[in-house]
Order: C-alpha cells, then sequence, then structure tokens
C-alpha cells in the first residue's frame, strides 16, 4: 500500500490529504448546521434542506450574472452580496414554508419528512422552470481561482480555505446566537419543553419561525459557497441529503458540538479511505462505519441527557 | 381455521371490502384493459406489496422505514439472478469470450461465475432466496436497532442510510451485479417465455393472488394481538414494555414481515418486467413508496393498494399528458396527504362516504320486510 | 349550336381514336408523374400496420424531461425535433408528413420501458429516436425487439452491443478512444496515462479499452479510478494525479460530478492551458462545458466525431436552423449532432426501401449515407452503427471546441472489439 511512494512524497500525501479532508470537513459542516438546528433542535425532518442548498446557489448565479452585466468593477467582491442575498432569500423562503407547511406538523415528525419531500420536488421543478434543466456554472472572480504553493507537492487551493474561513465564521456565528444570545436561550428552552417555555411568556411560534428560517438561511450561504466547488441543477440537492442527514445523526441530534466532530471524523475517515482505495468503495466502507456505529451507539457521539 | 375464527380475522365488513377489490383486480381490470394497461397495472400492484407492509410497521407499529427499497431490491434481484443465469446458457452466450456467464459479467473480464451466483441456477432456492434474503437482512437492522431502542427518525434515517450503501455497491461492482444497467434482457422462467402476452396474464394474476395473500397475513396480524399490541406501542412504548412484553421482538417481526413482502413485491416486478436495476434500490423509490402508503392510509390495508394504485396512474397520466408539471401535481399531493388528509384516501372514505354509505343501506334495509334479511343472515 | 368538339366527333372513327389517344398521353404522363412524385398507396407502403395515413407517418420521441437525465436529453429532443421539421418542409417522407409523439421517460429505466411498449404497440410508431443512458436503451431493448420497432439512439456509448432493432447514431466506444489516444501520443509525446471515471459501464468499459490500447502501444497507465455518479469532492484523486504526474489525465467523468472535478483541478493549480499533464476527455461536449464554465475547462482536449465549430457548409445551415429554432445562446454538442441525425438516416432508409415496414428499413439501413450530416459525411455499417471520423476538440475560454485534429478516413465501428476485450 505505502510502498509505491517515497518517504517524502508520504509526508506530502499527508498534508494534503489532511487539507482535502479538512476541505470536505468544512463542506460537511455548512451542510449540516442548518439542519442540525432545524432537526436537532426542532424535530422537524427537513427533506428539502438540499433544495434549500441550492436556492442559494441559484442565486448566487443570478447575483454573478448581474455584476457581471452592470457592475463589471465590482465583480471581484460580488460573492460576498451573493452570500447575503442568499441567506435573505432562503431565510425568508423558510419563513414562509414554516408559516404555510411546518407549523401545524410539530407533534408529527414523520410527516414533516413527506411534506418536505413533496415541497422538494416542488421546488426542483420550479428551479427547472426559472432557470432550466441544465446545470448552470458561476463564474468566479480571479482571486478566489488557484492555489497556493507550500513546497513542490504540496498546493492548497484557495476557495478552499475560502470555504474553511467561512465555516468558521458561520459556526463561530451560530454557537455565539445559540448560546450567549437572548433568543439562543428561548430556542433551548422551547427544545426542552414547549410548554414551561410558553407558559413564562416566550413566544413559541415565533422562535419555531425565526429558528427554521435561520436554518434555512445557512442551508442558502452553504449552498452559494458550494458553487466554487460544485455543480448547480435543479436535482443538484438531492446528492446531498443523505450525507447531511448522516453527518446530523452521527454527531447525536441535538448537539451542535456533536455535530462538528461528527463531520470531522466522517471527512477524514473518507478522505484518507479515498486516496488507498477507490472512490466508491471509500464512500461505501465511510457510511457502512457511521452505520455501524450508530447502531453500537445509536445516540450518536454526542448526546444529551434528557428524559424521552 | 373455524367458521368463527374466519368471522373475526375478517368481519363482514371487511369481506365486502376483499370482494370489491378482489373484483377489481381479477375481474374488471382484466375485462376493461388491454395488456399493455395490464401489465402496468401488475406493476404497480408490486409496489403495493410494499406499501402493504408499511402499513404494519409504519401505520401499526410506528416504524417508519425508508429503506423500504432494499427489501423490494433484493428480492427482485434474487430473481432477476435465476432468470439471467437461465438467459445466459452456453448456447446463447457463445460469441463471449466465456460462453455460459452473464453477459455483463464477460464485459467486466470476469472467466467464471462468483460463488455467490452459483446457487441462483436452482428455481426452488432462488424462490427461498426471494424471502429469506431480505428477512434476514432486515432481521439482522432490526436487531442492532430495536433492541437498543433506537425508533422513529432515527431508524427512518439509518435505514435511508441503507438504501444509499446498497446503490452505491450494486453501481460500483457492476462485474457481480450489472451496474447502474442493472440485470436486464430476462427471458424465460424454467422455459417458458415470460415476455408473451399470455405470460403477461399469467402474471398478472399470480401477482394479484400472491398480493391477497400477503393481504389476509396482514390482516391476520393486523386482527390478533401482536395487531393489538404494535398499536399500543406506538402509542406508549413504555406502559406495553413495563407490562412485560419485549418490546423489540414485536418489532423486529413486523420489521421482517414487511420486508419479506416487499421482497415479494421486487420478485413479482422482476417477472413483470423484464428486468431489475439499481433504480428501485435507493432513497427515491424507498420514499415515494412511503408515499403510496401515505396516499392510501397509513392505517388502512385496503387503502394501501389504493393509494398506489391512485398515485401510479396519476404519475403515468401526468406524464403523458403534461411532463412538465406532474412533478408539481406529485409535490402538492405529499403536502396535501399530510396536511389535510393525514389518513389518506382511507380517512376520506372513512368520514365522507362511509357513513352516507351505511345511512343509504340502513334506508333500503328499512324498506325490506325485516324477515328477509333475518333469513339472508341464516 | 355545334361545340369545336361535337364538329370534331362527325369526323371518322380512325381520326377519332387518334385524337384520343393524344389527348390521352399528356393525362397519362400526368398520371406517371403524380405516381412518381406523390405518394403510393398507403397500403404498398405499409404492410405491417404501423401508423401510417395518406398524408402523415407517426414516430417517437422517447427522452426524459423530467428527472436527473432532462439535462443532458433536452438537447437531442431539440435535434430531433428540428431535423422533423425540416424533413416535413421538404415534403416529409413518402409523401407523408411526420407527425411525432413525444414521450417522457422521466430518467426512470423502467418508465422508458413503459412508454417504448405504448409507443410501439398503442401509437403504432414507425420508428422511435430516443433514450440517451445506456440503462434506459438496455431497458427498452427487449421491448422493440420482442414488437420488431425501430430506435435511432443518438449517444456515443460503449458498444458490446449490436441489436437488429436499434441504429446507433453515435460513436461505439472505439472509435472515440483509439484515434484519441493515437493523437495524444503522437502530438503531445505522452507516455503515461492516468484513468478517471464516474463508476458505471460507460466509463468502465471505456477505460478497459483504453488500457489495453495504451499498453498495446507499450506505454503506461499509472493509476485508473472511479467515483459515484454525481459525486462532487475530487480533491484526493486530485493529489493522487499531482504524485503520479501522468502526462495524460484521460477523464470520462459524467453529468454534474464534472463541474466539480473540472473546478477543483483548475483550484488546485493544475493548469491545463500548460503543455503537461494533457487533459483528454470523452464525456465533455459543448453542453456540458456549459454547467463547467469555459474558464475553467479551457485548454482541455476531448475526442468525438463532432464540435459545434466543425467548418463546413452543412455544420454552418444545422447551426444556424438549430439556432433559429431554439435561440441564439444554445449550444450543439456532439450527441446533439447525432441525435439531428437520426431521422434524416430513417428518411433515407425508408426511401431506399419505399417501405415504412420495420423489416424492408432494416434491409436498407446499411450502406445508407448523408453527405449533409453537420459531422459530414456518414455511413451505416452492417453493424448498424455509423463509418465517421473522429475529431480533437481543444477547449477555449468561450465555451467552444477549436478543431485541431481530424481522422484522415471514416473510423469503423466496432462493438465487439478484438483484443479490447
Amino acid at each position: 500500500m505505502f510502498a509505491d511512494y517515497s518517504m517524502a512524497e508520504l509526508m506530502s500525501i499527508f498534508a494534503m490529504q489532511g487539507f482535502a479532508g479538512l476541505t470536505l470537513f468544512s463542506v460537511f459542516v455548512l451542510m449540516a448546521l442548518g439542519l442540525a438546528i432545524i432537526f436537532g433542535q426542532m424535530g422537524v425532518i427537513n427533506m428539502a434542506h438540499g433544495e434549500f442548498m441550492i436556492l442559494g446557489a441559484y442565486v448566487t448565479y443570478l447575483t454573478s450574472n448581474i455584476f457581471a452585466e452592470y457592475a463589471q468593477n465590482l465583480f471581484s467582491i460580488y460573492f460576498f452580496v451573493a452570500m447575503i442575498l442568499a441567506f435573505v432569500a432562503t431565510f425568508l423562503l423558510g419563513a414562509l414554508v414554516e408559516w404555510g407547511m411546518i407549523r401545524f406538523l410539530y407533534k408529527r415528525p414523520l410527516d414533516t419528512l413527506l411534506a418536505t419531500w413533496g415541497l422538494s420536488l416542488i421546488l426542483q421543478q420550479i428551479y427547472r422552470s426559472v432557470f432550466g434543466a441544465r446545470e448552470v456554472g458561476v463564474t468566479l472572480p480571479d482571486w478566489l481561482m488557484g492555489s497556493v504553493a507550500l513546497t513542490d507537492s504540496i498546493e492548497i487551493p484557495i476557495n478552499g480555505l475560502f470555504v474553511m474561513g467561512l465555516t468558521v465564521l458561520i459556526s463561530i456565528a451560530v454557537f455565539i446566537m445559540m448560546f450567549r444570545s437572548r433568543w439562543g436561550g428561548q430556542v433551548r428552552a422551547v427544545v426542552q419543553n414547549r410548554t414551561m417555555a410558553g407558559a413564562v411568556g416566550i413566544n413559541t411560534e415565533k422562535v419555531d419561525r425565526i429558528t427554521f428560517a435561520l436554518g434555512c438561511g445557512i442551508a442558502g450561504v452553504a449552498g452559494s459557497a458550494f458553487t466554487m466547488i460544485g455543480s448547480t441543477g435543479p436535482t443538484s440537492g438531492q446528492l446531498y441529503i443523505v450525507d447531511t442527514f448522516l453527518v446530523v445523526v452521527f454527531g447525536g441530534a441535538s448537539s451542535l458540538l456533536g455535530t462538528i466532530a461528527s463531520a470531522f471524523t466522517i471527512s477524514q475517515a473518507q478522505s484518507s479511505m479515498e486516496f488507498f482505495l477507490s472512490g466508491s468503495m471509500a464512500k461505501v466502507l465511510t457510511l457502512l462505519v457511521v452505520v455501524g456505529i450508530l447502531m453500537l451507539r445509536p445516540q450518536g457521539l454526542f448526546a444529551l441527557k434528557i428524559r424521552r | 381455521m373455524s367458521h368463527s375464527g374466519f368471522r373475526s380475522l375478517l368481519p363482514q365488513q371487511d369481506m365486502v371490502y376483499f370482494a370489491i377489490l378482489a373484483a377489481l383486480i381479477f375481474v374488471v381490470f382484466p375485462l376493461s384493459m388491454d395488456i399493455f394497461r395490464l401489465n402496468l397495472v401488475g406493476k404497480y400492484l408490486t409496489y403495493a406489496f410494499v406499501a402493504l407492509g408499511l402499513v404494519l410497521c409504519w401505520g401499526y407499529g410506528g416504524i417508519l422505514s425508508l429503506g423500504q427499497g432494499v427489501f423490494f431490491g433484493l428480492g427482485g434481484y434474487c430473481m432477476a439472478m435465476f432468470l439471467k443465469l437461465e438467459a445466459s446458457d452456453p448456447e446463447a452466450t457463445k460469441i463471449q469470450s466465456t460462453p455460459g456467464i452473464p453477459d455483463f459479467m464477460d464485459w467486466n473480464q470476469l472467466t467464471e461465475l462468483p460463488w455467490f451466483w452459483e446457487p441462483f441456477h436452482s428455481l426452488g432456492f432462488s424462490l427461498l432466496a426471494v424471502i429469506i434474503v431480505p428477512s434476514i437482512f432486515a432481521y439482522i437492522i432490526g436487531v442492532a436497532m430495536f433492541k437498543r431502542r433506537v425508533g422513529g427518525v432515527y431508524f427512518a434515517i439509518i435505514t435511508q442510510a441503507f438504501a444509499a450503501i446498497l446503490t452505491i455497491l450494486i453501481i460500483g461492482q457492476q462485474g457481480y451485479t450489472g451496474g447502474v444497467n442493472g440485470i436486464t434482457d430476462l427471458r424465460t422462467l424454467k422455459g417458458w417465455d415470460i415476455r408473451s402476452d399470455e405470460a403477461k396474464y399469467i402474471l398478472y394474476f399470480v401477482n394479484g393472488l400472491l398480493l391477497f395473500a400477503c393481504l389476509f397475513i396482514a390482516q391476520y396480524v393486523r386482527k390478533s394481538k401482536l395487531g393489538r399490541l404494535l398499536v399500543a406501542m406506538r402509542e406508549r412504548e413504555d406502559r406495553v414494555r413495563f407490562s412485560g412484553y419485549d418490546v423489540a421482538n414485536f418489532k423486529i417481526f413486523v420489521f421482517c414481515l414487511g420486508a419479506a413482502f416487499a421482497a415479494i413485491g421486487g420478485a413479482m416486478f422482476t417477472l413483470q418486467v423484464g428486468f431489475m436495476s439499481p433504480s428501485f434500490v435507493g432513497i427515491v423509490p424507498s420514499i415515494e413508496m412511503v408515499i403510496f402508503c401515505a396516499v392510501g392510509g397509513r392505517m388502512s390495508l385496503m387503502g394501501a393498494v389504493y393509494g398506489t394504485l391512485l398515485v401510479n396512474w396519476a404519475k403515468t397520466t401526468f406524464s403523458e399528458s403534461f411532463p412538465e408539471l406532474w412533478l408539481f401535481a406529485m409535490g402538492g399531493l405529499f403536502i396535501a396527504v399530510v396536511l389535510a388528509f393525514p389518513n389518506g384516501l382511507a380517512g376520506l372514505y372513512q368520514t365522507w362516504v362511509a357513513p352516507r354509505l351505511s345511512q343509504w343501506l340502513r334506508n333500503i334495509r328499512a324498506l325490506r320486510p325485516p324477515l328477509t334479511t333475518a333469513q339472508s343472515r341464516s | 349550336m355545334l361545340t369545336p368538339s361535337r364538329s370534331r366527333s362527325t369526323h371518322s372513327p380512325l381520326r377519332r381514336r387518334l385524337l384520343q389517344g393524344m389527348l390521352a398521353l399528356p393525362l397519362s404522363i400526368m398520371m406517371l408523374g403524380q405516381s412518381a412524385f406523390a405518394a403510393p398507396a398507403t397500403a404498398a407502403v405499409n404492410t405491417t400496420g404501423l401508423a401510417v395515413t395518406d398524408t402523415t407517418v407517426k414516430v417517437g420521441i422517447l427522452h426524459s424531461v423530467t428527472g436527473t437525465m432532462a439535462i443532458s436529453e433536452t438537447g437531442s429532443v431539440q435535434a430531433e425535433k428540428l431535423a422533423i421539421d425540416q424533413i416535413n418542409a421538404m415534403g416529409g417522407v413518402l409523401g407523408r408528413k411526420i407527425e411525432f409523439i413525444q414521450e417522457d421517460g422521466a430518467s426512470d429505466w423502467p418508465t422508458f420501458a413503459e412508454k417504448s411498449k405504448k409507443l410501439l404497440v398503442n401509437d403504432k410508431v414507425a420508428a422511435v429516436f430516443g433514450c440517451w443512458t445506456s440503462a434506459s436503451r438496455k431497458a427498452v431493448l427487449p421491448v422493440f425487439e420482442q414488437y420488431n420497432g425501430m430506435l435511432y439512439y443518438p449517444t456515443f456509448y460503449e458498444g458490446l452491443e449490436q441489436s437488429p432493432n436499434v441504429i446507433y447514431t453515435g460513436q461505439e466506444a472505439t472509435q472515440q478512444i483509439l484515434a484519441g489516444i493515437d493523437w495524444v501520443v503522437k502530438e503531445k509525446g505522452a507516455k503515461s496515462f492516468y484513468l478517471l471515471g464516474s463508476d458505471y459501464i460507460w466509463p468502465r468499459t471505456s477505460n478497459k479499452i483504453a488500457r489495453k490500447h495504451i499498453e498495446k502501444l507499450g506505454l503506461k497507465v499509472v493509476g485508473e479510478e472511479y467515483y459515484p455518479l454525481g459525486h462532487t469532492q475530487f480533491n484526493s484523486v486530485i493529489n493522487k494525479i499531482k504524485l503520479k504526474k501522468p502526462d495524460v489525465i484521460y477523464a470520462i467523468v459524467v453529468g454534474g460530478s464534472n463541474v466539480a472535478f473540472y473546478k477543483q483541478l483548475k483550484a488546485a493549480g493544475i493548469d491545463m492551458t500548460k503543455e503537461k499533464p494533457v487533459v483528454l476527455t470523452i464525456s465533455v461536449t459543448e453542453d456540458e462545458i456549459l454547467g463547467i464554465g469555459g474558464e475553467n475547462m479551457v485548454g482541455a482536449y476531448a475526442s468525438m466525431k463532432y464540435f459545434q465549430s466543425l467548418d463546413n457548409p452543412n455544420n454552418k445551415a444545422f447551426v444556424e436552423a438549430f439556432k433559429a429554432k431554439w435561440g441564439k445562446d444554445i449550444v450543439i454538442g456532439d450527441v446533439t449532432q447525432a441525435a439531428y441525425l437520426g431521422p434524416w438516416l430513417w428518411k433515407a432508409a425508408v426511401e431506399k426501401a419505399g417501405s415504412f415496414d420495420i423489416d424492408k428499413v432494416r434491409a436498407a439501413s446499411p450502406g445508407i449515407e448523408l453527405t449533409t450530416a453537420p459531422e459530414g459525411y456518414v455511413r451505416i455499417h452492417e453493424n448498424h452503427h455509423l463509418w465517421s471520423k473522429t475529431r480533437i476538440g481543444h477547449a477555449q475560454m468561450d465555451g467552444q471546441y477549436k478543431v485541431v485534429y481530424e481522422t484522415a478516413d471514416l473510423m469503423e465501428p466496432d462493438p465487439f472489439p478484438k483484443g479490447y476485450q
């Protein structure tokens, strides 16, 4: 297995694979954070999570087109504008969906799965009607392309670094909001005991709506970031859904820290296996190991001790 | 089974429903449709097996599996392996570099049949495998999950992961499984051409009979103590456990039963459609199967069959007339079923049709002299 | 009053007969002309109960309009509709206008089988233009063989198939691969190859042929790798490529994965505009570049039979007509052009056979030539594939390929290549 490579090569393999793993980790965290809030905190199974991400990606695509058309000189910073717009768009759609659909289903978590699956089909068809069935490409500003060469054999892609930085920022923001803000306290109170939270004067409906919308908004930002590495088509969202749910469940659904830990474990495992096995088999093995561990430890890596 | 036992299994009202469905499947459809449409209905009905299993698991037991496609696929693949081996006798495959093995193996440089294909030369083994393999698989998953009291949403997501794993595995190991194309070009069953119109009629009726066999088994489970325990577990699992029942075993049993139903459906699918491919194993078909069940009404065995027929009919019709719109229609249907009619077609029937029907029946009976009713009862 | 004719009728009987004969002559010439230029009797050209009337003939179009494959198949539908329009404008086939019935395969293989059966059994179409993926073709194949239909299949594919009921208008694997590898070895001095693909039959079979050919030339394959369809993380394989430093990255990645692969390749600092490594693909047409983005693809080479930029009068007219019908921003890829050939090849075969009967069309098909094809000259081989040239395109910034090489002769289709299995 290692015999084909020299020592120096092995070192750079590990360095580069470690970095590839970190990129994958960032991708997983971005995908999973929104879901961890929606699923972990609210117990809603949002099968349309991928479609929310794709909405963010399409918003980015539109923004890039508008900038290319009308504000060519500002093109290098359009990405930041696009991410904000993506957040706003998905946040609003999330709030709308919560108001129109999810709020009737809090007592029936499995039914949210079916309803949001229906929603995902509708969104897919809307994307197809509006943007066409073909995948669209987003033009990146020049500074996001290319790579930084550390040594001869170690090169770090800039967009990977960008995704990582974004992940760190969003994670910190979410943590501050969840654990340091008044709103976060309310969310946690509602999660633990809805009736009591209502009794002490928390507007649970409003908290629910904002929580759901926020989860969707983060998905939108994730989708926006993914235009740098992946494709944007009407059905691209479905590709992410299994991975995302597994990351959240593996981490222990109600723990945000767990989500991050599980994203780290899964991504590192997958990227190191990918180097020595074929891509398909690495994926199968990773999924099998995750499912295997979940069977032994169903509560996931980090579980809150709460009575059910 | 004694007469009274049969009565308790199938009360008069249920008997009427069974009879109506039987009339529909065995008389109305075959008489009113050409073989092309009938074959389609036959294909739809194979999904009804899965929906039936889901009524027991999900509607009664509260266990939602998003991986029923795995069992449907395993059953279908077991059948397809037998048929493929029969279709690849050395005579028919003599242009290959290794005659006598399935064509896709030859393309992937396999020079001999893999060991796990060998037993599928035997029809008896294959038919057994159709039931046994998925059941064992379900048993392993069931033991691992239910003994550790994993349920609800977690179970749904883990079963979904299994669907993803099996799909990637089948596609990746194409030398052994036929890959993304699946196992295609199946011709004969013990020399009997399954592609002829006559065979399709026969397979349709076999399929219908098997569906009824499964319906009766499901009805038996529903009416037995197990059925009531399942409902009790769904509502208050702790209390059933505290009453001294081993909750996990019941769940495992009903999950395995659902898997076996799905597998029979898969095998019949292979026979009627003539191929099996990983696109019936994955996440999307698995969720669609849950939808069939939900549309029919998750608590109703009959509803599962009608729901499957309705959704598939709508899918075919919509995609024929408005290909661009059918996803809207399907999506809307799912949301509507969950938000407005949580008990599906069966619920609609119970609230709207049944009361009027019984009122109407009562009116008719009131017109008759009471003696006749008594006579007909005896 | 005597009319002139009456006055003539008073002449001798002999003269009358002569006159009648002279009058009849132009009439009979007119009749002859009609039978030569207008539709022959339906009973004569359709003995098997196909949907042919005195003025129309029905054909089927069977592609995915919905689902994951809709992205790829849209172009084929457009091309087939364009060809049918043009044929109708020229007077149709055997004097009959073509009417098409379009069915949606919905990216679902049993649906393809189901719809093909509907087209053949219920609609009794004279030909079907359709399918895209191998899986869908495999699913409909038994149906076409059972009900004796005729399918025109447009996609380049892995070969290993030769059905009497299919005309393959795209290239089979050897046509596409061998010339490309020969070219990269000769022109770029390539010595080592890294084979990469999506994990299913076409990339695997194609890479198998590529590997055999590379090894026959005495050169080296330094890696071979497959990723699941829809995979979007290629960092690991890119790292491996960087370590192995192959001269050629031979990529057969399909669908959405392409976008991720080329973007990440560029981000990882592999500059395809430089001399080495050369990226050679057989799966990225102009259609796919639309999603990948020209700036991420620039410098890569593709080997296939058609590029939109092909410089010949046929192609100019085709591209113009295509854009006039479907919008000026549209791009045309290899498969789209192959789909466009379908109706024309069928028309030629029907006219050669003088009949719509499937068996007669099949018998007439081998040897059918098309000099008006956008890709140039094509001819149907006995094995139902097309003789065609293979070209190498060099990807440009604007998402188009510049044709840098073209085989001198037509490549013979060889779906069961000896020595490559």
